[in-house]
Order: structure tokens, then C-alpha cells, then sequence
């Protein structure tokens, strides 16, 4: 299984962790992390959440100290105390979120508490801007130096922080989910940019759920679960199914389970829905049984279109009808009432009470109903979580633990019983396997297919092609505001929805 | 209260069942803040019997509850709306403004239940005005009582100048200050109790008060959980008018006195009282007992070092003190609760994974 563990390579790797240990009091975080970058080559490292993943990568970044095993750089023993030493050995982490200062310049930010100076001892501006000025032609971007950061894309904003690693000359980058929010464009330029660090001679290291980007962009994989190292390979000797098989530790039959359902009549039926600046005459029908995939890059307005269907967002003209009644303007509980439930996008700031328990978040949307004598307690609302945190396997110690201390995947899990509860007749999901893992993942999944079999018209927005590719009945496709595109299932081929989603665009340049 | 199995969800693999609770009910009731505070005033008012002269006497009771009665009621409203991250900083001036009311109507000869009723409705469209600007202007509340409360004193002083009101009917104002026959207790604990009951139920019992904590801790996710949340915090705010508007009436009855600098300064008491019995200036956090423990502490604690023969500078000193430490062991002991549970709950994930590998 394991290569790369040679001592005949004539360089030593990058960066070398072998059997590495952390624990925090009785939990034990990382049992056995073991990585080898290779200097010019681009690594994967995979694994469900709660894998170690990130307790490795904060290890390497210097903010945890491992309690046992090796981390060699460029076959030197090292130990880091703090990020700042970390950072001087060579070391860039790239986080999914940058953190950047949102009132100064692009420029002022690559040098953050690094600022050339002149022999007066003031900050040379000009220099700053000069080296920011290569650096960014160097990778290849387009991005002003002197403008302020606040407002950039997050994919931008990436590229700040990349930038920012490569003025520091890092020789080892690591990029954990750096994609997950971006669009397939921005993908691409990041892919490139990473490239060209690799061809330098850089070794990278790209955190990543999706197997797509792993298979399009490395060269080298490590598979990791329940902290311990699976296994390395590279990338040309191994498969999706094979990886997948790794990291959950058992066979998923398929990714995608597509059920059989009995497509039934209109039940959500969206016509001439505009909101001015952000989407434009939105008409479509979601029939009961039938999962209608929503796609199109970020920001093409398909969260807004599903926030003003819901009625938490306004809209200036059209109308939205379920089961044949026209919902009125931004009342989410009269859409509530009809039958509509909305996973949102954002499950740590729209979908969930993170500082509330697990029970108090499930009933949260059908807290009315569970009154009795208009008395609502905690029995009845623990009764009423436990059936849905049952149902959909949540691991949770107990009904009262905080929602935040709960996995991504867990929380994702708490959201959607939410709106189950609820007993929707038309379940929006936006997002609904956003940074989860694969095992659950394929629940997800699952649990769709099977709502939509039971009748349930699912309108599913995603950013993840093989998703929508993979569940949806027919696809939408959104550009900017606007419906660009209607396929059917079998018409649905990655290339037409990524045309529709993007054609103008690549036109205009 | 059996819920009913959903018949849309997959039912092939075997269910889990989860605990309700993640610790033993003793230490869920007693190690809160609210229980905290509840044993700090029992622990203050057995000091106080023991060592304070007079203390105990049925005259302290009477004096110590008609006193914070205007607090306590004032604060039933005050706990929902910082509950919900909002703040009125106006109550003291509604005080005012619904204690000016009562007087001039008294004086021109209105009949005294009229005069009481319109102060009120005053009180509550004073309300109307914060939850107005809050809600459906969208200004931040605490900009916006810092400028009613300023704006409602200046009505209240504008109305009477410096003079001040003070025949009022004596029906009315023995009604104030009678005690509950053969009892120390004010009369006006009667109407408190109940209020105080009815704010209990609406917070702790009611879809409407979970949704307080909703809104509190997540605005957004409140809101897309169907909870209207302009429309919640507008009725908070025109409670929390009508109840000082209430409090109002009380306050000129029982001094016999409609000035316009009524119970200047009573806003920043019903919240530090607030803060003391356990309510998180963030919102989201606190229970109506801890509130009305909070009032009494402040309450208890203020007439016995006055009867100890304490200045009122150093009985403010003692009080702000204890403010400011209630407030740090509450981050303290959130922080700590949040570690132990976060620990907890990794280590159960753990284990349930190991189990299912």
C-alpha cells in the first residue's frame, strides 16, 4: 500500500511526518499521521471529517505541538512552538476562509508586519507594490495591488493569501478546502497558480472533498480515517471508488443512489420571479416526486432566488404557488404553513442556533405545533428531536449538547431534520452536502432520493456538478440572475450545464 | 406525547437512542447562575437577620418590596427584550412621562381611574415609538432609547415644569401602600406575581419565548426558521411601555408626588439587576427566577447596609462590585462549561465511531 517510504530518493521530501500523535485529555485526535511531501509535486491528503485531517495540518502550521512521532523538513528534525516559527521554516497555510485586513490595500496585506523600508526607516511603498506587482504577474492573476480588500471574492482573496506565502518564499504550501467556495473558473485559476508553484519546485498540499479537483490537480494521495494514515498512492494508480473505500472504511455501493420515484403534478410552480440587480423573470415547476437540480457558478443569484421563494428575501414582481396557492411576499411562516422548507446555504449562520441545543434546534421550526395547551416544554420538544436525530443517525452524546460542538456533517444532519420535522411538501436544499464528508455525504443523498420517492418535490441547488449530474431528474442552470438553461436528465452532460452556467462570460473575454 | 414516526424517512437501519440530557437534574438545576444568585440572597438574608438590627422587623419587608417594586416589575419586559440583544434605556423617562400623565389629568379633574388608564396608554405608545424606530426604521436600540429617553424626560419635565402634583385621591394612593391584610407584603406584589407568572409562562413555556432565545443568539437563523423577528422585538418594546407606564401610576401614588424627574436614573437599576440575575447582555441567555433574584439581591442587600448604618456611596461601590463579578464568573463559567462539553462530545463521537468500525 505505502510508497514513498524509500530513503533512495536523492533529495530528502519537503516535509515528512511519520506516525505523529496528538491528544487533547482523553480524546485522542490524531493517532497515527503520517505525510511525506515530495518538493515539486502537488499532494492530496483525504479523509471523512473528524479524520485528523486538520489536527495535521495545525501541527505543521505550529498551532498544536504533536506529543509523539516525527516531523522532519528537508530531512531536518523540527518542533514549533507557534505559528511565527512555522511560518519562518517555510511553511504557508492557506485556510479556506482568508483572513485578511478588510480596510487595507491588496498590497498592504501581502506585507502585513513585514513592510520593506526605505534607508529613512519609513515603509517603501514602492518596492511593496513593485514585488506585489511580479508576484502577481508571476501567478498570473489580475488583481489591482492598490485597492482595498474588503469586497474581493473569497477566490481573490486566496490568491492574497498565496501571494503573501510566496513573498515569504515558502517552499511548503498548504491549501486546506481551498475550493469550497469557489466557482468552477476560480477553480481553474487556482489550479493553474498551483501548478506553476509546483513546476518551481514548491511542495503543495490540497485538502479537498471533492475528487474531481484531487484527480485533476495531484499527483500524489494520502487517504487518512479515524486519525490514523490509510494509505499513499499516487494518483494514476488509484480510483474514485478505491479512495472512497479507504476513507469510510466500508463499500458505499454508489455516491449518487437514485431511486426510482413517480414524477406527480406541479406542486411548486415559480413564474416571472425578479428581484432588480439580482435575478431576472425566474419561471419553473417542481413536481412531487421530482428533484430538480439548480446549478450555475456562486453568485449567479440561485440562493436568492430560493431565499425569495421561501420568503425570507423580497422580490419586486412574480408570484410563487405551491400546491396550487399563491405564497405570499417575504412570509417565511405562511410558506412554512404551505407546506415549503428551506435548508439554507449557510448552516452555521442560517440554518442552526449553534449556541442551542440539538432538541431546541430540530423543533425549532415546528415549535408551534408541539404545544400543548399552548404550553410548550422540553419534554415534548426532546420527544419530537429524538425521533428526527434517530432517524437520521446523528451522533450526538445527548438531545441537550450544544449544536455547535457537533461535526459539520452532524450539524448538516440537525438542519435537515429541522425541516423534515416540518413535513414539507416541497424541500428546498441549498448546498445540502457543502463541506460534509463522503459518508455522509451519501446519506444525504439517500435520505433525498428517498423524500423524493415519497412524494416531496426537492428543488436541490448545488455548486457540485457530479451532485446535480448525479440526483437531479432535470437540471436548471442560472448565469447571472438569470435562467440560462433546462435539461433533462439524460441531456444533462457536465459540458452543457458548464456552458450554460458560463457562455456569456467566456464570450465577453 | 408520542411524536408521530414520519412516514417520509428510510426506517432499514436500527435507531439510535439519545439521552435527553447530558447531566443528572440536580446539577442541571443547581449548577446554574440562576441558582447562584437564588443562593447568594438567601445567604445575604440570613446574614442580614443574624447581624443587621432591625432586619427583621415586618416595617423592613414593607419598605424594602414597595420600594423595588417599580425594579421587579420593570424588569420582567427588560429580561425578554435583552434576551433578544436589544436594550430600552427609556423605561425611567416612560416613568416619568406616565407619572407627569397621572398628575396633570388628576389635577384637571379627570376621574383618577381615567387618569391612570390614559398614563398607561401613554407608557405604551411611548412603546411604540422605540419598537417603531427599532423594528421598522432599523436603528440599533440602544441609539434610540439613549434618544426617547432623553426625549420622554423632556416631555415629562416640559408638561409640569418644576412644579409638582401631589393630592391625589385617597382611595387610590392607600391602595398603593396598604399591605396585604395581616401581612408585611405590599399590595402591589399582587399585580407583580401575576405579571411575574405570566412572563415566566411566555418566556419559558411558550413558542413565543423559545423564540426569544432564537432570535437572541441568531437573528438569522431565526428568521429563516419563520420567526418574525421586527414584529417579536416591536411587541417587547411596547410591553416593556405599557409596564413602565404601569410602574409610573405606582410611583406617583406611592410618594403621592407626579414630578417630572420620577425615578430618574431607574433604567440603569432594572439593568444592572437584569445583568445580576444571569440574562447575557448578548442575548440568548437568562431565566425570569435569576432576574427577580437579581432585583431582590440588590434590593436585600441595599436595605440592610443601610440599616447597618452604610452610606449609600459605599452601598453603590458594594453593588457595582458585585455587578462586575457576577458578570466575569458568568463568561468564566461559560467558558468552562463550553470546554467540558465539547470534550464531552468528542469523546461520545469517538466512541461511537469506534463502536460502529
Amino acid at each position: 500500500m505505502t510508497v514513498e517510504q524509500t530513503t533512495t530518493t536523492p533529495a530528502p521530501p519537503a516535509l515528512e511526518l511519520a506516525k505523529v500523535v496528538k491528544s487533547f485529555g482523553a480524546v485522542v485526535a490524531l493517532r497515527s499521521g503520517t505525510i511525506t511531501l515530495e518538493q515539486g509535486s502537488i499532494h492530496a491528503l483525504i479523509g471523512e471529517n473528524g479524520a485528523g485531517k486538520s489536527t495535521l495540518v495545525k501541527i505543521i502550521a505550529g498551532l498544536y505541538r504533536r506529543d509523539a512521532g516525527t516531523f522532519r523538513l528537508r530531512g531536518e528534525e523540527v518542533d514549533f512552538h507557534s505559528t511565527a516559527q512555522s511560518k519562518a521554516a517555510g511553511i504557508a497555510v492557506i485556510y479556506q476562509e482568508p483572513t485578511l485586513f478588510p480596510d487595507l490595500s491588496v498590497t498592504e496585506n501581502i506585507f502585513m508586519g513585514r513592510q520593506p523600508t526605505n534607508r529613512f526607516g519609513r515603509i517603501d511603498r514602492k518596492a511593496m507594490r513593485t514585488e506585489a506587482e511580479e508576484i502577481f504577474a508571476r501567478l498570473g492573476v489580475s488583481i489591482d495591488p492598490d485597492r482595498i480588500t474588503d469586497g474581493l471574492s473569497i477566490a481573490d482573496q486566496q490568491i492574497i493569501e498565496i501571494a503573501k506565502a510566496i513573498s515569504l518564499d515558502a517552499r511548503v504550501l498548504i491549501m486546506d478546502e481551498p475550493t469550497a467556495a469557489l466557482s468552477g473558473v476560480e477553480v481553474e485559476r487556482l489550479f493553474a497558480v498551483a501548478r506553476s508553484l509546483r513546476d518551481e519546485g514548491r511542495a503543495l498540499m490540497f485538502i479537498s472533498h471533492r475528487f474531481d479537483e484531487v484527480f485533476a490537480l495531484c499527483d500524489t494521495v494520502t487517504v487518512m480515517r479515524d486519525g490514523s494514515y490509510i494509505a499513499t498512492e499516487p494518483i494514476a494508480e488509484t480510483s474514485v471508488d478505491e479512495l472512497v473505500r479507504q476513507m469510510v472504511g466500508r463499500d458505499v455501493a454508489e455516491l449518487f443512489p437514485k431511486l426510482p420515484a413517480e414524477i406527480g403534478d406541479d406542486v411548486l410552480v415559480v413564474e416571472g420571479l425578479t428581484r432588480p440587480g439580482v435575478f431576472h423573470d425566474i419561471s419553473f415547476t417542481v413536481r412531487a416526486g421530482e428533484i430538480v437540480g439548480l446549478a450555475g457558478l456562486v453568485g449567479a443569484g440561485r440562493s436568492e432566488v430560493a431565499r425569495a421563494i421561501f420568503g425570507v428575501d423580497p422580490y419586486s414582481s412574480g408570484s410563487v404557488r405551491v400546491s396550487g396557492t399563491a405564497l405570499p411576499k417575504g412570509n417565511p411562516n405562511a410558506a412554512m404553513t404551505r407546506g415549503l422548507a428551506l435548508v439554507p446555504e449557510d448552516r452555521r449562520k442560517q440554518g442552526l442556533v449553534l449556541d442551542e441545543s440539538v432538541s431546541r434546534n430540530i423543533t425549532l421550526a415546528i415549535r408551534s405545533t408541539l404545544t400543548k395547551g399552548g404550553l410548550l416544554t422540553d419534554r415534548a420538544q426532546n420527544t419530537a428531536a429524538a425521533v428526527w436525530a434517530s432517524r437520521l443517525e446523528v451522533k450526538t452524546a445527548a438531545l441537550d449538547a450544544e449544536t455547535g460542538t457537533l461535526s459539520g456533517g452532524n450539524q448538516q444532519k440537525v438542519v435537515l431534520g429541522k425541516w423534515l420535522a416540518t413535513e414539507p411538501t416541497v424541500l428546498i436544499v441549498d448546498e445540502p452536502t457543502r463541506g460534509i464528508d463522503v459518508g455522509t455525504k451519501s446519506e444525504v443523498h439517500r435520505l433525498l432520493s428517498v423524500l423524493a420517492q415519497q412524494g416531496i418535490a426537492i428543488l436541490m441547488i448545488s455548486s457540485e456538478l457530479p451532485e446535480v449530474l448525479g440526483m437531479a431528474d432535470r437540471v436548471l442552470v442560472m448565469r447571472e440572475g438569470s435562467l440560462t438553461g433546462e435539461f433533462p436528465r439524460s441531456e444533462a452532460t457536465p459540458e452543457a450545464v458548464m456552458f450554460a452556467a458560463t457562455a456569456d462570460k467566456e464570450d465577453a473575454k | 406525547m408520542t411524536a408521530t414516526a414520519p412516514a417520509s424517512v428510510p426506517d432499514t437501519r436500527s435507531a439510535r437512542t439519545y439521552a435527553a440530557y447530558s447531566r443528572p437534574l440536580w446539577r442541571r438545576v443547581l449548577l446554574t447562575r440562576e441558582s447562584a444568585i437564588i443562593g447568594l440572597l438567601i445567604v445575604v438574608i440570613a446574614v442580614s437577620l443574624a447581624v443587621v438590627p432591625n432586619f427583621d422587623s415586618p416595617l423592613t419587608v414593607t419598605y424594602l418590596l414597595r420600594d423595588i417594586a417599580p425594579i421587579l416589575l420593570i424588569a420582567l419586559p427588560m429580561t425578554l427584550i435583552i434576551i433578544t440583544e436589544e436594550i430600552d434605556l427609556s423605561v425611567a423617562s416612560v416613568v416619568g412621562l406616565s407619572s407627569v400623565m397621572t398628575g396633570i389629568l388628576t389635577q384637571a379633574g379627570w376621574p383618577f381611574a381615567l387618569a391612570a388608564i390614559t398614563a398607561i396608554l401613554v407608557g405604551t405608545i411611548a412603546g411604540v415609538v422605540n419598537g417603531f424606530l427599532v423594528t421598522v426604521v432599523g436603528l440599533p436600540s440602544l441609539a434610540v432609547t439613549i434618544g426617547t429617553l432623553a426625549l420622554f424626560r423632556g416631555i415629562a419635565v416640559g408638561l409640569l415644569g418644576t412644579t409638582a402634583v401631589t393630592d391625589f385621591p385617597e382611595f387610590w394612593s392607600d391602595l398603593a401602600k396598604d399591605n396585604i391584610p395581616g401581612t408585611p407584603i405590599p399590595g402591589i406584589m399582587i399585580p407583580f406575581v401575576v405579571l411575574a407568572i405570566a412572563f415566566a409562562i411566555l418566556l419559558h413555556f411558550t413558542p413565543f419565548g423559545r423564540s426569544l432565545y432564537a432570535i437572541g443568539l441568531n437573528k438569522e437563523a431565526a428568521s429563516f426558521s419563520g420567526i418574525n423577528v421586527g414584529r417579536t422585538k416591536f411587541w417587547l418594546f411596547v410591553m416593556s411601555g405599557a409596564i413602565s407606564g404601569f410602574a409610573g401610576v405606582y410611583f406617583t401614588l406611592l410618594y403621592s408626588n407626579a414630578r417630572g424627574d420620577n425615578a430618574t436614573g431607574l433604567e440603569l437599576q432594572v439593568i444592572a439587576a437584569v445583568l445580576l440575575g444571569g440574562v447575557s447582555i448578548f442575548g440568548g441567555r437568562g431565566a425570569l427566577h435569576g432576574v427577580i433574584a437579581g432585583v431582590l439581591l440588590i434590593g436585600v442587600l441595599g436595605s440592610a447596609l443601610r440599616l447597618a448604618g452604610v452610606t449609600s456611596d459605599i452601598i453603590n461601590v458594594i453593588t457595582g462590585v458585585l455587578l462586575v463579578l457576577s458578570v466575569v464568573s458568568a463568561s468564566l463559567l461559560a467558558w468552562l462549561r463550553r470546554r467540558r462539553i465539547s470534550a464531552i462530545g468528542k469523546k461520545k463521537e469517538r466512541e461511537l465511531a469506534a463502536s460502529s468500525s
